[in-house]
């Protein structure tokens, strides 16, 4: 049998390498804001001929000394990212490119200035906290207050390994990044949730069992619903990642690490961290009743 | 007993099935989409300086008669915040002049040639473009409201008392500046007085078309305080139908694999929780019609994942299940005992969800909100089949004794 608190130093050890990783590289690179965070402009076009290249677009765009902008094929159609442009711009800029290049069709156009990014990062950092607030009060309510820190403990652990993968990688962070963390965090609380509901129900029918041996058994009990929930789920988001179009793809990415980060926090590390919350007497085991 | 169970089973069986193929077309064409699966335009607009609730309603209203004339169907023109106006305007040709009509000022404004504002446009009652009979010339007249008409007739009186035509020569300083968004547009000469309180704006203009097109912005009205465009978002049809089908393709196979799966390991339970599934996402699909929620991009997202709450529940049901089973209780003691102990997990874990969602629903906007929407429906939609459908139907099946080898139910 798995010794989950025998030997949660390893496990913590483990968490404790990748969170350092995900804050070294936030630290180092940050995050690489999309245009709903930063403002700017997107514009997605497709061209009516064939085989053209990023080196075309870019050399048509130097005109505006925008060939700094961010450039990136999604199969037939190619996502400018520039500063925002001013409507007037933005007009001579596809007028420039129709000419330089050829005719195309304008897919997508999005502007967004940088009031709206700064709203954004506030009221996305506000939603998270006002998130973990109301959950650790009712976790505190229905269970009690050190199950509700272990909890949000590990959904910390998943939301810092969800941004930090998106940091490390410099995968784009737009408007549904924060809805894919605030899923993490309402599945990772929910599979953490699940663990300590048999911990609690445990502690009534197990008077006798020692602390640990009784959260081990409530773990293992869980253990293949924890598995089988998350692979249905991770069902969906990998059908998402990869028959899902251009803008579901970063949210079913975050989703997907979010979540397997989420299984490993809530067999791992949830309960472990509160086991270790729970006071020791001098000397003694712990005892069962808390 | 016995075979009113296996019946009601089979009605059960047949009415799902059916009632999926039944609504797959229904649903799918009464569903609102969102602005980027069906295409269009959004645009936030930004009221400049103190601005009053007053100024938003007129805001919104101008609003509204410009993107009627656009006619296009159920633009949603609302307020955002104290000081911001959203506009959503589904399915539009040509997404950028729309954007410019939106953003436009229509500050209309007479001048006299020493500068001093005679009239505004608020001072406007009627503007209508027009084809003169007799020269053919395209012009747009003006109507001025009473107070705009007794202050046009002092000002044209003053001028021509002011500055007398002396033979052929025309003063300059005779002349009125007609100002729209700070270029002069027009500038007649006053001849005579104008006490009528009616005018013509011509010279301008090439067709008849170019005349509807000023004579809208002003009927539109001059907006009683500057806006600004702060985002502007469009989709075309093409990358939004796209989308949708990328969805759908990606929403059926996650479906399917998480039925197979549900049904390789779970056995009898599994048959149960596929139909949980179905009835679930007609549930689901149902409710959002019912509430003519619209659909976005991540409202699907939101709609896939609440899927994983609903295998959720199940799984915890008949994990469950299984251990009571292991347990040695009998089939029904153990659906029992399994489901009232499956009962407070469920609900605690999916409180704790639905509280992220409602976070999300209260501080997020737009497309984080229909995401947020359907989240939240789907969360109370899978409690609702887990606690009622799963246990009537693993109920009744116990006691049809249709399938009595606990193995199957996975002891």
């Amino acid at each position: 049998m798995m010794d989950f608190i025998g030997k949660r130093k390893i496990w913590y050890a483990l968490s404790l390498i990748v969170i350092l990783v995900a804050i070294g590289s936030l630290f180092m690179q940050g995050l690489n804001f999309g245009i709903d965070f930063r403002g700017g402009t997107l514009l997605q076009l497709k061209f009516e001929k064939a085989g053209i290249t990023g080196t075309e677009i870019r050399a048509a765009l130097e005109e505006f000394g925008l060939e700094k902008s961010s450039l990136q094929q999604s199969e037939d159609s190619f996502i400018i990212k520039t500063a925002e442009l001013s409507r007037e711009k933005q007009a001579d800029v596809l007028q420039t490119l129709e000419s330089k290049i050829g005719k195309f069709t304008l897919l997508r156009s999005e502007s967004v200035g940088p009031v709206i990014g700064d709203e954004l990062r506030r009221v996305g950092l506000l939603a998270l906290v006002i998130a973990a607030v109301l959950q650790i009060i009712y976790i505190t309510i229905r269970f009690e207050f050190r199950f509700g820190i272990a909890a949000i403990l590990a959904l910390m652990h998943d939301a810092i390994i969800t941004v930090g993968f998106f940091s490390l990688f410099q995968y784009e962070v737009d408007l549904t990044f924060i809805a894919a963390i605030l899923t993490v965090i309402g599945y990772s609380i929910n599979d953490t949730i699940v663990i300590f509901d048999r911990i609690r129900e445990n502690l009534k029918l197990m008077r006798k069992e020692e602390l640990a041996a009784l959260v081990n058994k409530s773990i293992k009990q869980n253990l293949v619903r924890s598995i089988n929930t998350s692979l249905s789920v991770a069902f969906v988001l990998v059908a998402l990642l990869v028959l899902g179009g251009e803008t579901t793809r970063y949210f079913s990415l975050a989703m997907l690490v979010g979540v397997t980060a989420g299984v490993y926090s809530s067999i791992f590390i949830a309960s472990a961290l509160w086991y270790d919350f729970v006071p020791t007497v001098k000397g003694q085991k712990k005892p069962v009743k808390i | 007993m016995r075979g009113e169970k296996i019946f009601a089973l089979i009605i059960i069986t047949v009415l799902i099935i059916g009632g999926a193929f039944w609504a797959a077309n229904p649903i799918q064409n009464n569903l609102k989409l969102g602005l980027d699966l069906k295409g269009g335009v959004m645009v936030r607009l930004q009221a400049q300086g103190a601005v009053t609730d007053r100024d938003i309603a007129q805001i919104i209203e101008i609003m509204r008669t410009r993107v009627d004339s656009l006619g296009v169907t159920e633009p949603v023109i609302q307020r955002e915040g104290k000081d911001r106006v959203v506009l959503e305007i589904p399915g539009i040709e040509d997404p950028d002049s729309a954007i410019n009509l939106i953003g436009k000022m229509a500050l209309l404004e007479f001048k006299t040639m020493d500068g001093e504002v005679i009239l505004t446009g608020k001072d406007l009652a009627e503007a209508q473009e027009a084809k003169d009979p007799q020269t053919g010339e395209v012009y747009v007249g003006l109507k001025f409201k009473p107070e705009g008409t007794k202050r046009f007739a002092e000002a044209t009186a003053r001028l021509v008392s002011m500055y007398p035509q002396v033979g052929e020569k025309r003063d300059e300083k005779r002349h009125i500046a007609i100002y729209l968004d700070e270029e002069i547009i027009q500038m007649p000469y006053v001849s005579e007085p104008i006490p009528s309180g009616e005018a013509r704006i011509s010279g301008g203009y090439e067709t008849l078309e170019d005349a509807r097109k000023i004579a809208l912005l002003l009927r539109s009205g001059a907006l009683p305080v500057p806006v600004e465009i702060i985002e502007n978002r469009s989709v075309g049809p093409t990358l939004g139908t796209d989308s949708v089908e990328k969805s759908k393709l990606a929403a059926l196979w996650g479906l399917a694999a998480i039925m197979i799966f549900m049904l390789l390991f779970y056995r009898v339970p599994g048959i149960i929780a596929d139909l949980s599934l179905v009835l679930y996402s007609l549930l689901l699909l149902g409710i959002l019609l019912a509430i003519k929620a619209t659909l976005t991009l991540p409202g699907i997202a939101g709609f896939l994942l609440s899927v994983g709450m609903c295998v959720d529940a199940n799984i915890l049901v008949y994990e469950r299940l299984k251990e009571e089973l292991r347990n040695g209780k009998s089939l029904r003691a153990a659906i029992d005992a399994g489901f009232s102990r499956a009962f407070t997990t469920i609900l605690d874990s999916n409180v704790t969800t639905l509280l992220a969602a409602a976070v999300l629903f209260f501080l997020g906007s737009g497309s984080i909100k229909g995401f947020a929407v359907t989240l939240s429906i789907g969360i109370l939609c899978s409690m609702l089949t887990a606690i009622t459908f799963i246990r009537y139907v693993l109920k009744a099946l116990a006691d049809s004794g249709l399938v009595k080898n606990t193995k199957l139910y996975g002891a």
